[in-house]
């Protein structure tokens, strides 16, 4: 049998962060008391009517061109019917056949279609055993019904967990960036399906596939994909059979139990929606949308790689916005420096200094400024001072919350000692000290370098360039 | 035409229960009316566009403004079966 | 007393805004009339209960009204009929009742229907069916039946109702009363209760082509709480066309082709007859997928009722049953004994005609029927400016004739719907008088004018010249008013 490859597409429901719900003016609601953001609308009383929000139609348009997707001219709402109490109407209005938004593509992964739609109420289970199974009887609160949704669907282009976990990430970090949702797991304002099947590798067609929910954080996702594929190559690796079905991670200990479905006959019964007229982006709409378009990570990340920034970095940069705006400036103002350096310090010397001091890389006021990071670099470039030392300013920057870095060095006497003369004496010092290491070192382990070059860097206070250290010890061994 | 268990199949769907009787006549009167509209069954409508409005509207949308909700009492008060500040059902049960 | 209930509703207006008559004095009287109701057309009366707060009128300053049961009202029990929403009462006001609330009219009650609409006789009414003052063994026509039994028993001045597929002209016409089912989205849907969201929409029961044109006036416009809502570009004038010199009245062929009862076409020809004494043309036109209609209706408007249906559950208001059992228990026994059977009967045709394997053969095919439809009535006002038919083929019937056939019932609709389905404005107005087939009294018979989208003021001003030549005075004589 040949080896079985993971076929695996996402569908992740997006919640815009709007004011108001989809098709009411009820406000959004975050951890409040069951049922206070209720009207007739949202509650399905007899008579009333949806109207759309029009500022939900805008961040869906501005999904769609981030995914590079192709915007409908005309698209239409459908009733989806299905019976269950978060469902009031007993009915979704959402996108059927005619998506605002379809053929796009974020990274490697096609998008194969994005939709409006709007979320269901919350469903709270009361019974012995809190589960849906055995449970006396459940209590609605209508808070979150009627959010508006971005329903987003890709094609079955990823080929593994961690993979798909990876451009998960990418998809709310994209989305996040939009500013048009909180995108946060936890909380569901970003919920992630997965569609799982296996097939023989080279194979074009599709193995029977499951659908994984509930698994409300991308370490959850990945280890739900993972838990599925080892399942699924196990049946079929000994013969078995793939069923479709939808699949409850639990995570408390990441086992998947097929969900009972809403309606078992799952006729869903579409057709389209006689309350809604048909939603045709104008001109206007779409230059708007794409006006309120940041750079978004993809091609950010693409961008710095251009400027010498490797890739796993130029992604670091992509994620943390601004980061990346600290970089854009510094490199731009720095000179002798490298971006590819700049890059490195960022994601390495500052974040680990603002890690110290207990400060995220989603600052609002910067903990630096441009012009003193360049400065920095600069002199460490120039082996004015060490790289130690550079990062010893840094911490000072930050800590003093700005500062003249050729002040606090001078204040701090850090500047790389100039003088050869001086040096040369420490390190004769410092190798008389050490008869034993140096003695290793003659006998072939340069490892016990370490000790004299230690020995010299204390006494210089880290003040010493390391390479020069390193030629004044070899030439008197 | 409408047979027995397409009745019983679409009663489902629709959350109705029916009775022995109920169902009888349902098959009946449901295939009498279907043989009379099955008449547009038979019409070429090829090329023909459906039309499901005939108003000629499109993107009637709603600023996004927040409005008063119901006082919760106001929204419980028709219900039911009111417990906790929400709406009390029956829970699904296994099958 | 019998002075005032005679004045119409713009003779009223006119005589309280002279100050020849006290509205508060003229309200009374008509509540007055509205409790000696013997004809089961209103379910509740203003006086009934005591939560109509939200729509007492301080001083009427135009006609008290009756509304159709459909029409959602704050702290007044409303039903659509229907047995599910017993002792429902909505937390909002429909923006229909808010515009005549807005106009000054106080609320007289509310009126009997057929369950959700859904009928022709008002027999499908959970709260008994409503007797035809005319002849009280007779149906008054459905669904808005206790609205035209209220206007023709003289129990209301005037009176709102919906029209799905003829169901405020039928009424009408079996009550010798004046109907108007205006272009879809002249007038808000919001806060009427949906029956088949892409058809209903609400219009005037007046004794007079006036009193239509008044109420179209404060009902129509463009409402923020509903998509689908136009309104009427300039509005609403009074009309006051004395003759129909220069317009076009078309007779589609296929419709006169179809069983017509024999009194009904007498009084149809009669009418034709005076349209061309007033100056008017008669020609013959072609609607030759108006035949259909009735097919491509008897799928859509179920199939939109079974999903807007789907809403009363049990959960949020209205009737529960089976509440000790599971979640699936509760929704069955709910809708079973909360649904009438023509309610049932409907809910499963359009769940059919939806469902997987049906939907194109079914709904596809009958919304392409619906194209054709309107294509023919386009086709039709590019030579003629009105489309006219009987409004109904017989007389009113007699209560129970009809119940056991339903498709019998159905095809009573045969010359109301196919302007439903093309969305297009129409009116009944009372022609004459004749016997059923088969004899008995002397009965209304309604005739129906047909007009482009939005050409509502121009049906107003033709339908007014001819109410005014036909002269129609007769009174029903079973209910005093
Ligand atoms: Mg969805
Ligand atoms: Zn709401």
């Amino acid at each position: 049998m040949a080896e079985l490859e993971a076929v695996i597409g996402l569908e992740i429901h997006v919640q815009l962060a709007t004011k108001t719900k989809m098709f009411c003016g009820c406000e959004l609601s975050f951890g409040e008391e069951p049922n206070v953001h209720t009207c007739p609308i949202c509650l399905a009383h007899p008579g009333v009517l949806p109207v759309p929000n029009e500022q939900a139609i805008r961040y869906a348009l501005q999904i769609g061109l981030a995914l590079e997707c192709e915007i409908a001219p005309w698209s239409i709402f459908h009733r989806k019917n299905y019976f269950y109490p978060d469902s009031p109407k007993a009915y979704q209005i959402s996108q059927y056949d005619i998506p605002i938004a379809s053929n796009g593509k974020l990274g490697d992964v096609r998008i194969h279609r994005a939709h409006l739609e709007e979320d269901a109420a919350k469903t709270i289970h009361i019974g012995e055993s809190g589960r849906i199974h055995g449970s006396a009887f459940s209590l609605v609160d209508f808070n979150r019904g009627g959010t508006p949704l971005v329903e987003i669907v890709t094609e079955p282009d990823l080929r593994g967990a961690a993979e798909a976990a990876e451009w998960a990430r990418l998809l709310r970090e994209t989305v996040r960036q939009l500013g048009v949702s909180d995108v946060n797991m936890e909380e569901g304002s970003l919920r992630v399906d997965a569609n799982v099947s296996v097939r023989p590798a080279g194979s074009e067609e599709l193995g029977t596939k499951t659908e994984l929910k509930n698994m409300n954080s991308f370490r959850f996702l990945q280890r739900g994909i993972e838990a599925e594929l080892e399942r699924q190559r196990e049946l079929v690796g000994s013969g078995g059979q793939v069923v479709q079905e939808t699949l409850h991670f639990d995570p408390r200990d990441g086992s998947l139990t097929p969900l009972r479905s809403k309606e078992e006959a799952h006729d869903y019964r579409y057709f389209p929606e006689p309350d809604l007229v048909p939603l045709t982006p104008t001109e206007e709409m779409l230059r708007e949308a794409r006006a309120a378009l940041p750079e978004l990570p993809a091609a950010r990340i693409e961008r710095y790689e251009e400027m010498g920034v490797p890739t796993d970095t130029a992604t670091l940069l992509a994620g943390a916005p601004q980061v990346a705006e600290l970089f854009e400036e510094t490199a731009d103002e720095v000179t002798g420096v490298e971006p590819r350096v700049v890059a490195n310090w960022l994601t390495g010397e500052l974040t680990a200094t603002l890690r110290k001091h207990g400060l995220r890389e989603d600052w609002r006021e910067r903990p630096v400024d441009s012009s003193s990071f360049a400065r920095v670099m600069e002199m460490v470039e120039a082996k004015r001072i060490s790289h130690a030392s550079g990062k010893e300013v840094l911490e000072i920057l930050v800590a003093e919350g700005g500062g003249d870095p050729d002040a606090i060095i001078e204040r701090k006497g850090l500047a790389q000692m100039s003088d050869s003369g001086e040096l040369e004496a420490i390190v004769e010092k410092a190798m008389a000290d050490n008869p034993d290491a140096v003695e290793r070192v003659r006998e072939g382990n340069e490892k016990a370098i370490g000790a004299i070059v230690g020995a010299i860097m204390r006494e210089t206070k880290g003040r010493a360039d390391g390479g020069e250290v390193n030629r004044l010890i070899r030439e008197r061994l | 035409m409408i047979d027995r268990d397409q009745v019983l199949h679409v009663a489902k769907l629709a959350r109705l229960r029916l009775s022995e009787e109920d169902v009888e006549r349902m098959v009946g009167e449901l295939s009498g009316i279907l043989d009379h509209v099955d008449r547009i069954g038979n019409l070429d409508l090829e090329g023909v566009e459906p039309t499901s409005h005939v108003v000629a509207l499109e993107n009637v949308l709603r600023a996004d403004e927040p409005w008063q909700s119901l006082p919760r009492d106001v929204a419980l008060a028709p219900a039911p079966d009111p417990s906790d500040g929400a709406f009390r059902v029956p829970s699904p049960q296994a099958e | 007393m019998a002075s005032l209930l005679d004045l119409t509703a713009l003779e009223a207006r006119e005589a309280m805004a002279a100050g020849d008559l006290d509205a508060t004095e003229y309200t009374a009287a008509w509540r007055e009339a509205a409790a000696g109701d013997e004809l089961n057309a209103y379910l509740w009366r203003d006086g009934d209960s005591e939560e109509a707060a939200a729509i007492a009128v301080e001083r009427g300053s135009i006609a008290p009204i009756a509304v159709k049961d459909i029409f959602c009202t704050e702290g007044v029990p409303t039903t659509a009929g229907s047995r599910i929403l017993e002792g429902y009462r909505p937390p909002y006001t429909s923006t229909a009742v808010q515009k005549l609330l807005g106009a000054g009219a106080p609320i007289l009650g509310k009126t009997n229907m057929d369950e959700f609409a859904m009928g022709s006789s008002n027999e499908n009414s959970a709260y008994g069916p409503v007797l035809n003052p005319w002849d009280r063994e007779r149906v008054p026509g459905g669904s808005s039946g206790g609205s035209a039994a209220v206007v023709a028993g003289g129990l209301a001045p005037w009176s709102i109702g919906t029209d799905t597929g003829g169901s405020i002209r039928q009424p009408a016409a079996f009550c010798g009363i004046v109907g108007l089912k205006p272009t879809y989205g002249a007038i808000s849907r919001y806060g009427m209760i949906a029956f088949a969201s892409s058809l209903d929409q609400c219009g005037p029961l007046t004794r007079t082509v006036s009193d239509a044109a008044l109420l179209l006036g404060i009902l129509q416009g463009r409402d923020p709480l509903d998509s689908t809502s136009v309104g009427l570009d300039g509005g609403v004038s009074l009309p006051d066309r004395q003759d129909l010199l220069g317009l076009r009245f078309g007779v589609p062929a296929e419709l006169a082709r179809d069983a017509v009862d024999s009194g009904v076409r007498e009084v149809f020809e009669r009418t034709l007859r005076k349209i061309e004494d007033l100056g008017g043309e008669i020609a013959e036109v072609s609607l030759p997928s108006a035949e259909h209609g009735i097919s491509a209706y008897y799928v859509i408007a179920p199939a939109e009722a079974s999903s807007n249906l789907a809403r009363y559950d049990g959960v949020r208001y209205g009737m529960r049953a089976g509440g000790d059992g599971d979640l699936i228990e509760m929704y069955e026994t709910t809708r079973s004994e909360g649904f009438g059977e023509e309610v049932k009967r409907r809910i499963m045709l359009g769940t059919y005609a939806l469902s997987s394997g049906y939907y194109e053969a079914y709904y596809g095919q009958a919304q392409k029927v619906r194209t054709r439809i309107a294509e023919d009535f386009s086709g039709a006002f590019a030579g003629v400016d009105f489309v006219v038919t009987p409004t109904a083929p017989s007389v009113a019937f007699k209560l129970g004739e009809k119940t056991d056939d339903p498709l019998a019932m159905y095809l009573n609709d045969f010359f109301t719907v196919p302007m439903s389905l093309a969305g297009i404005p129409a009116i009944s107005i009372p022609a004459g008088l004749a016997a059923p087939e088969g004899g008995g009294p002397q009965l209304p018979v309604g005739f129906q004018i047909a007009a482009p989208a939005f050409a509502e003021q121009r049906l107003l001003d033709a339908a007014y010249a001819l109410e005014q030549g036909i002269g129609f005075d007769a009174r029903p004589g079973g209910a005093d008013g």
